[in-house]
């Protein structure tokens, strides 16, 4: 528990200093304020940038941060330095991925404020949100673990990324995107919010969500035995 | 080697092999406690990879690596704890301060961060506390590298080339950190290609090449083992140089060009590691 909290609050100092990561964080939160305050289309659902941005922030910012944290840790050696002072590759992990989390919660927490939900809608889309950033934390780090460099990370990441951000915003406009892009946890996830007044958890919603956090979950175990941290 | 020390390091016959090449292969040593131990050879000779079994980042394929008396692959946190390292990268944050790199760290070690000045100013870095490490020169960081390895009160050091690309007076003031460490106590481990580096500071050392050892001992027993690679350097008045064994043989010429007033400077040039390395490989330590 020590080392996790002594991680997470290097991390906070680190993220701060690191604009890259910082970036990732604050961009969705600020593009969803301004775009739901400044642009109303006619005919354009009430709350469709809250929705639209939500969504590609549990795709990107989640993903992209801790892919970009933990290859940079594994790149500069503070990763093995740290393995070396007998942290627990599985401290190392929930003190960063505990903070990416809470990080991305809170952007989440701005997202929603813009979409001026009542306290139990508010609570339904933080949950979705919670769910959402969990497996995009899981996937990123499967490519943070499997790669040796920052360079290589990057490399990686923008594909997946656009794969789990972007498809769901294309669903929208396509009707043969969305048959494909309903298997992605985001796209269920995205199709939740856009109901999140008539919220329902559907035996399709709760089985591709299980079934991409499973595979998450399988491929990080298998990235992670096969490559280790250090 | 001082066999009335504990043991602190022991390798029994280790190998390990990338695919099916041999890196390290079948070493066999010992360091005793309170020693500078220091472990000599070119690039890729095997140092770091054995740095790695000794402290445990690695398994090797054969044999055995024990620290403390215990097996590396199965070393206790408490034990863990009593390991300072210093690797080849440094392994520091560079976006944090020196004192945020050494507070994390003593966070790690369960260490009271009040401690953190004094470390700072027995490194010289108090005056550079607020810096980030991304501003600190390669010297500098080689100092807080070493800060951090040695603020956990290790037991035993592991130092990858500690002094690799730094000044002569940066070195100097390594070298003193770690002569101060083995006063206390502390068993120190480096790698090196630097001879100088090992003879001057190291009680014992290793050479190692293409992953065996070819020769071990004290530094001074090693050069006087090679003393037939001795020679006495003269040149004459008239600028030939020559270099003559240093030996009886050499007497009457040397005693001749005395007497005939012909020698411009003369000196003797001892056998150093570096000479034993080439006259063990036919290569250089660099």
């Amino acid at each position: 528990m020590k080392n996790m909290i002594a991680i997470f609050r290097k991390q906070c100092k680190d993220t701060l200093r690191n604009k890259t990561v910082l970036i990732q964080f604050l961009l969705f939160p600020a593009i969803t304020i301004l775009m739901a305050h400044t642009v109303k289309i006619p005919g354009m659902p009430e709350d469709f940038f809250v929705n639209l941005f939500a969504t590609m922030y549990i795709g990107m910012a989640p993903l992209t941060s801790i892919a970009a944290i933990i290859s940079e840790e594994k790149e500069k050696n503070t990763l093995r330095v740290l393995v070396m002072s007998n942290v627990k590759p599985c401290e190392y992990l929930i003190g960063v991925g505990g903070y990416v989390w809470l990080v991305c919660m809170a952007g989440s927490l701005v997202i929603c404020m813009a979409g001026h939900y009542g306290w139990k809608t508010g609570l339904v889309f933080m949950g979705i949100m919670a769910v959402g950033i969990l497996i995009s934390l899981l996937v990123g780090a499967v490519i943070g673990i499997g790669s040796r460099t920052q360079m290589m990370a990057t490399s990686i990441t923008v594909p997946v990324m656009m794969v789990f951000s972007f498809l769901p915003m294309l669903s929208l406009f396509n009707g043969t995107v969305g048959k494909i892009a309903r298997f992605l946890y985001s796209e269920q996830i995205s199709r939740m919010l856009s109901q999140i007044d008539s919220f329902e958890l559907t035996a399709e919603r709760i089985s591709v969500i299980g079934i991409n956090i499973f595979i998450a979950a399988l491929v990080f175990m298998a990235t992670f035995r096969k490559c280790d941290l250090s | 080697m001082d066999q009335e020390r504990n043991v602190c390091i022991r390798a029994d016959r280790l190998s390990v092999r990338f695919t099916d090449h041999p890196i390290l292969d079948h070493l066999s040593f010992e360091v005793p406690e309170g020693t500078v131990f220091g472990l000599l050879g070119p690039s890729g000779a095997g140092k770091t990879t054995l740095i790695k079994v000794l402290t445990g980042q690695l398994c090797q394929n054969e044999g055995k690596a024990e620290v403390f008396g215990k097996d590396t692959r199965r070393l206790t946190a408490e034990e863990h704890r009593k390991i300072g390292a210093m690797l080849d990268n440094y392994g520091l944050y560079e976006r944090l301060s020196v004192y945020e790199n050494l507070a994390f760290y003593a966070d790690i070690y369960s260490i009271p961060r009040r401690g953190i000045p004094d470390i700072l100013k027995s490194i010289g870095l108090y005056e550079a506390r607020k810096t980030a490490v991304s501003k600190l020169s390669k010297g500098m960081a080689n100092r807080l590298s070493l800060a951090r390895a040695l603020m956990g009160q290790a037991k035993l050091l592991f130092l990858d080339e500690p002094t690799s690309g730094l000044d002569p007076a940066t070195t100097r003031e390594i070298h003193d950190i770690l002569l101060q460490q083995r006063k206390k106590g502390t068993t120190v481990f480096l790698t090196t290609h630097n001879m100088f580096e090992a003879e001057s500071i190291c009680d014992y050392v290793v050479l190692l090449h293409r992953g065996n050892i070819i020769e071990r001992g004290r530094p001074v027993d090693i050069c006087r083992k090679y003393d037939h690679l001795n020679k006495l350097h003269i040149t004459l008045t008239d600028d030939t140089e020559l270099a003559l064994d240093n030996n009886r043989t050499s007497a009457s010429a040397v005693k001749e060009f005395l007497e005939q007033g012909r020698i411009r400077s003369i000196h003797s040039s001892e056998p150093t590691l570096e000479t034993a390395f080439i006259e063990l490989t036919g290569k250089g330590l660099q």
